[in-house]
């Protein structure tokens, strides 16, 4: 279904693998892949920006039934982080168990398998966050 | 501008359609709205499917439909906004009379998700997100309603018991619904003791694989005159959003929604408290729950007050989704569209059987692709 071919994986490999986004110089919208035009405010200059490796978990929820391409990793965790600059992203949550996740909890980025199954045996990478050590 | 009016519906029954194909649904809905019409022809045809191209790996819907009605020739073409393509297709429809640019106009919602496994559903059903990210991480549509079903239960100390008397309401409305999937009711408990697919969300409070077909045929006045068929005049608007709710201001209001409904509501005439039944896209509890709030049926955090007072059963001040909604009539995806603005219609024309409301004159039906990236509000009138 969702084909990881070599140069679309590529493409956003600066967001992926570590956290580089797009930051509006006008009203600070954040854009996690390569925009011409702001969304919120329409202007068309960007700062290159990192976003910060930590946050707080908002929310989160266990996906029980899984899409194509992750079928064996299935119970895993989805987790709603709001970073410490304000910046919201949806990562999966690793290292741990659900029992021991609780909502405002410091998480901090780290640098994962995706996915490892597809039909053509790339292996993605990408962000996902843990509970800060 | 030209009017609008419905002039003649056909529904499937919601399924698993195991022996019958995409193309024989969706002509088979189309050959029953067209002899409801009372019409041989139509001008042109809008075919709206969310899941075709992957599932069966079937495009051009156009022009196969209309050559499955014998109708090759007329202008025909496929429309697609996730799981309001159904509706995008009527609003196409819609554009084409209200241009003067046609007299009738045939749309057509289809889908057939029981030509899928379990897994490429899942997968499908995330076609409408923003795959690079959200698909990209292994998010599904239900875990995404399952973060803001938690974010809503946190803000608005709400309790799940609270949310999940959505589904037992619709599957009391499907029970004298012919053409629904799921026509039995269920309690309370049952729901909350399903299984979860991503917590808090549990099972029942999802939808399951279906395949349906829907379709309308649209008229202009000087049509509507002529035809002896039942009719109702139809006004819809649209409106959009980004495609992750979560990279919305607030994941928990649907901007879309509340713009689509004002501009439906000014140009139709008609006021809020003048609509008296009303169709939503309860792809999940949640789902509904955000829906009658962003529509304006109920303040910020208070949409499940009004099930929890009884106000959306057939007795109550504005019954809703009277005939099983997607939890129990069915969601075959590009389809549901239709199957909204059709009950509307037949309870609007008192076809509704059992469950036919009192002295209604206008309601209100609202289809989403995603979770509200796209809304379509559509308002129906008695004529
Ligand atoms: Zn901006």
């Amino acid at each position: 279904m969702f084909r990881i071919k070599v140069p679309r994986y590529w493409r956003h490999k600066d967001f992926r693998y570590r956290l580089n986004a797009w930051k509006c110089n006008h009203c600070g919208e954040v854009h996690f892949f390569k925009p011409l035009v702001c969304r919120r405010c329409r202007l068309r200059e960007f700062n290159k920006v990192m976003l910060p490796e930590t946050g707080k978990l908002i929310a989160y929820t266990i996906v029980r039934s899984p899409p194509c391409g992750f079928e064996e990793q299935t119970p895993y965790i989805i987790g709603f982080i709001e970073l410490e600059d304000g910046t919201r992203i949806l990562s999966q949550i690793t290292d741990c168990y659900p029992e021991e996740l609780k909502l405002g909890m410091k998480v901090e980025v780290t640098f994962r398998r995706v996915r490892e199954d597809d039909p053509d045996k790339i292996i993605a990478y990408g962000y996902k966050f843990r509970p800060a050590i | 501008m030209s009017k609008v009016y419905v002039a003649g519906v056909g529904l499937t029954k919601v399924d698993e359609h195991w022996r019958e194909s995409l193309e024989y649904l969706m002509a088979e809905a189309s050959l029953k709205a067209l002899d409801d019409a009372g019409i041989s022809r139509v001008d042109s045809i809008y075919v709206g499917s969310m899941l075709s191209q992957v599932l069966q790996e079937q495009s051009h819907l156009g022009a196969l439909l209309a050559e499955e009605l014998g109708l090759s020739g007329i202008p025909a073409m496929g429309v697609e906004a996730a799981s309001a393509s159904g509706a995008a297709a009527v609003y196409a429809g819609a554009r084409e009379i209200e241009a003067s640019r046609a007299n009738a106009v045939l749309v057509v919602g289809v889908d057939k998700m029981s030509d899928g496994m379990s897994e490429e559903v899942t997968s499908a059903m995330m076609i409408g997100e923003r795959q690079e990210y959200t698909g990209f991480i292994g998010a599904t549509f239900y875990s995404i309603n399952a973060l803001l079903y938690s974010l809503y239960m946190n803000r608005y100390s709400v309790g799940q018991e609270k949310i999940a008397l959505f589904p037992v309401l619709c599957h009391e409305h499907a029970v004298n619904a012919p053409h629904a999937q799921y026509p039995f009711k269920i309690k309370l408990d049952t729901v909350l003791s399903s299984p979860y697919v991503a917590e808090p969300l549990r099972r029942f409070e999802t939808t399951a694989i279906a395949d349906g077909a829907a379709a309308l045929v649209l008229v202009n006045e000087e049509t509507a005159r002529k035809l002896d068929s039942l009719k109702t005049e139809l006004v819809i608007e649209s409106a959009t959003d980004y495609l992750t709710p979560l990279q919305r201001e607030d994941p928990l209001w649907f901007p879309s929604v509340s713009l689509s409904t004002s501009k439906a509501l000014s140009r139709s005439g008609i006021e809020k408290k003048d609509i008296k039944t009303i169709e939503i896209f309860d792809a999940t509890s949640i789902m509904a729950v955000l829906s009658l709030e962003s529509l304006g049926f109920a303040e910020r955090g208070e949409g499940w007050r009004l099930l929890e007072r009884g106000e959306l059963t057939l007795s109550g001040s504005i019954p809703c989704n009277t005939f099983g909604g997607l939890k129990a009539r069915g969601h075959p995806a590009g389809a549901t569209g239709i199957y909204q603005i059709a009950e509307l219609h037949l309870q609007l024309t008192h076809r509704a059987g059992k469950n036919q409301l009192d002295s209604i004159k206008a309601g209100l039906a609202q289809s989403l692709g995603g979770i509200a990236s796209t809304a379509f509000t559509s308002i129906l009138k008695e004529v």
